[in-house]
């Protein structure tokens, strides 16, 4: 199939997806789980259970706490502990619910399950809504906003990103394998919330077998006008504005969303995720995580609940063989360090990566030496090296009109710099200095 | 499973590093890049010495020796954190060698030397702040301060063993030469000669294959931007050809100029400094059309015979003014001459 498939910039470290080959295994109830409130962008969700109640598997623990918001459900049964705060993988506190398992599992009455062909585009949102859906690639914002664009901006593209250009990370990968079916349900569904005709999946093609098999089911008639294009293999190629641009040639305007282009862009698991929500009444309290690294006894793809903490997910994969140099939650290129294992996994949680002390360098950053390799990788075509000299001296000023605030922070700049300067986290702080500026001119009016 | 479980060993915590992201990089760091430059080099350097003789070699090195000790001494003083294992001033110091007659009293090597590092890197703060390329402000410096020194060609012994000293046969440079009477002029070497050096000039300046090898090298290795060499020998060829066809009395033939004065050296390892150089494509062509166009003009109407130093410098200069007009269009940014016309 034809695909314009070029970004400009990008860069190509090595993939690393030693997970790629080992199906997804259902990780064992562990006895705790403590599940974050605020698991999305936007306001936490408000508890509905108190401390000393029994919950049973996909019960409500707290409903959303406002249009963009999430409600949060039970992971399995048990009783309510406390209701706290817990450690985030970005290192801030969340507002989070403690959960005792009772080791039965015991499953709540599902949502009623619903007839997707039958049922009413206002309906599926609303099931969407309920079973708590956010964005499972990273952002994880609530599903249900993406899904109500406003009037004016007409929808003519649905694209499932199947890319997972991240390197280590196989989630996507293994969840386009074992259940192609989720995935190309969970399409439709969308499509016919937004009421879009195009629905596009673009694949990296590190995955010629997750192509082949969804090609296979297309041809075979049961899911006619779904598009897969094979995408060169080039990080971030599975970056939103960037999978837009490659897929249709369109370009999402400065400052702007997908929807200014006529494109909702959803991951794949999310779809999948979706797929059971409405077929099955089932909410969402588990995702495929890929817990992977060469310290690592056993690296594999588990479905992980929601709530169980880094400590356990470790566990599953058989502990460590050498001590680790870092522990990051998600991937390498934008992946949180964390320096607690208490974490929990969360709906966002797309993967555990565990770096050894050979894998992970340190240095000390020079002066940039202008080589342009930043100017190269930059997706978006920004001058990284320049902006990063100009915040060092911080005139943000003159980083806003060198239009810092367009860096998606993928990180290429900071990968390919000989002189090891600390580019996105320079471009992180000028984005939230001219953004808390701007808030306060705002406030001023 | 209690078992297992207690066979499991989690992670240490307490040395774990947390930093932001990315967390890999790619192996290329600004020491492999220098050593590129430097084998790069190579090739030419080993011609400059089968041509010039074990002299040359005694040049390089005393050139690369006092770049390195003048960079420490400097960092010293000023305080900062000591970096020449970075490579970069010893590139200095190669690249300074090469701009230099092998008859340069190894002396003028340790003062020209002073004057690269010295003027030209660590007095605006080093490597990655200097405005000019360090190596030509050394070769420039010496030029004007020490005119018959630098400009002093011992002819090429092509003997490796032999030293060149201040009893050597000298004479003039090909660019030289051609700005001298027609009696002399008669006496330009042949194209051959050019391409695999056999005629007098700096260490450099000569063996055109050598250096041709080494920046073609570099091109592939991702060191240098293939646009500034290109564009700089084809407006070279351009201008003198134009000039040619008008004056071929006054001006010689395009493949002359191409292949003879340090074109290669100048077009390969000297223009393309990172640090000195525009930093997106697009500038990069802009600045090898513009050192071009100068090296020309000196070339066709200057006082000077060879023009690439003077070209380059004078590029260099008009760097960050280039950078500013060949700014990228960022994704999604409406390009603002267009919305005007809408």
């Amino acid at each position: 199939m034809f695909s314009f498939g070029k970004f400009y910039g990008g860069v190509h470290p090595d993939d690393g997806k030693i997970a790629s080959g080992s199906a997804i295994e259902d990780a064992p109830l562990v006895e705790r789980y403590v599940i974050p409130l605020r698991q999305h962008i936007g306001a936490p969700a408000s508890p509905v259970v108190a401390k000393g109640d029994k919950v049973l598997r996909g019960q409500l623990l707290a409903q959303a706490g406002g249009f963009v918001s999430a409600p949060v459900h039970s992971p399995t049964s048990g009783k309510i502990v406390d209701i706290t705060t817990c450690l985030g993988p970005m290192g801030n506190q969340l507002p989070a619910v403690v959960l005792e398992s009772d080791g039965e599992d015991q499953a709540a009455e599902p949502m009623p399950p619903m007839d997707w062909h039958n049922a009413s585009p206002a309906d599926l949102k609303k099931r969407v809504g309920d079973a708590g859906l956010v964005g499972m690639g990273g952002a994880s914002f609530p599903t249900i906003v993406k899904l109500s664009p406003p009037a004016d901006k007409p929808i003519d593209t649905l694209i499932m990103n199947g890319v997972e250009c991240e390197p280590c990370l196989t989630a996507d990968h293994r969840l386009m394998l074992e259940h192609p079916d989720r995935v190309l349900t969970g399409a439709e569904i969308v499509a016919k919330i937004l009421g879009v005709k195009r629905i596009v999946i673009g694949i990296e093609r590190n995955k010629p077998d997750a192509i082949a098999l969804l090609n296979k089911l297309i041809k075979a008639g049961d899911y006619k006008g779904i598009e897969i294009h094979d995408l060169p293999m080039r990080y971030p190629q599975g970056a939103e504005k960037q999978l837009i641009f490659a897929i249709t040639g369109r370009q999402v305007p400065s400052g702007g969303l997908p929807m200014d282009v006529g494109c909702v862009v959803q991951n794949v698991g999310s779809a999948a995720t979706i797929a059971e929500a409405v077929g099955a009444g089932k909410p969402f309290y588990e995702r495929i995580t890929t817990v992977v690294g060469t310290p690592l006894v056993r690296s594999g793809n588990w479905r992980t609940r929601v709530g169980m903490s880094y400590k356990d997910a470790i566990t599953l994969a058989g502990g460590v063989k050498e001590d680790p140099a870092k522990v990051i939650s998600g991937g390498p290129m934008m992946g949180f360090s964390v320096y607690s294992l208490d974490i929990p996994i969360m709906k966002n949680t797309s993967g555990i990566l565990l770096l050894s002390a050979s894998e992970l360098s340190q240095y000390s950053s020079g002066a940039c030496i202008r080589c342009g390799r930043c100017n190269d990788g930059c997706p978006m075509s920004l001058t990284p090296g320049l902006m990063s000299v100009q915040i060092e001296n911080e005139h943000y000023d003159m980083a806003e009109k060198w239009h810092v605030m367009d860096c998606i922070e993928c990180g290429c700049c900071a990968y390919s710099c000989p002189a090891h300067r600390p580019l996105v986290q320079h471009m992180r702080r000028a984005k939230s200095v001219i953004a808390a500026s701007r808030r306060a001119a705002e406030n001023k009016k | 499973m209690s078992e297992t479980e207690q066979t499991v060993r989690l992670p240490d915590m307490t040395h774990l590093v947390v930093s932001s992201s990315p967390h890999i990089h790619d192996k290329d760091d600004v020491r492999a890049i220098m050593l590129k430059v430097i084998c790069a080099l190579a090739p030419a350097c080993l011609a400059s010495i089968y041509i010039f003789g074990i002299r040359a070699l005694m040049v390089l090195l005393v050139c690369a020796a006092s770049c390195v000790a003048f960079e420490a001494l400097f960092t010293r003083m000023q305080g900062r954190p000591l970096r020449v294992n970075d490579c970069s001033g010893l590139l200095t110091g190669i690249l300074l060698g090469m701009n230099l007659p092998v008859t340069a009293p190894l002396w003028l090597c340790v003062v020209g030397s002073l004057a690269a590092i010295g003027l030209g890197k660590m007095a605006y703060g080093g490597l990655g702040y200097n405005p000019f390329n360090p190596a030509l402000v050394g070769r420039v410096a010496l030029l004007i301060a020490f005119p018959s020194a630098m400009t002093t060609w011992a002819l090429p012994a092509c003997n490796p063993l032999k030293w060149l000293g201040a009893d050597a046969a000298t004479g003039a440079t090909p660019l030289a030469l051609l700005e001298s009477s027609e009696a002399e002029a008669a006496a330009m070497p042949s194209f051959s000669a050019l391409f695999w050096g056999g005629t007098g000039g700096s260490l450099g300046e000569t063996c055109a294959a050598a250096l041709l090898v080494g920046g073609i090298a570099l091109v592939f290795l991702n060191v240098i931007r293939w646009q500034i060499p290109v564009c700089l020998l084809g407006t070279v060829a351009l201008c003198t050809g134009i000039g040619h066809l008008v004056h071929p009395e006054q001006v010689a033939s395009p493949l002359l100029h191409l292949f003879s004065g340090g074109l290669f050296l100048g077009a390969f390892f000297m223009a393309t400094d990172m640090v000195t150089t525009p930093l997106s494509r697009k500038g990069a062509v802009v600045f090898g059309i513009g050192c071009g166009l100068f090296t020309s003009a000196i070339r066709m109407w200057g006082n000077y015979p060879e023009g690439m130093s003077f070209s380059i410098l004078i590029m260099n200069s008009l760097t960050p003014l280039i950078d500013r007009f060949t700014a990228r269009r960022p994704f999604g940014v409406r390009d603002a001459r267009k919305e005007v016309k809408a």
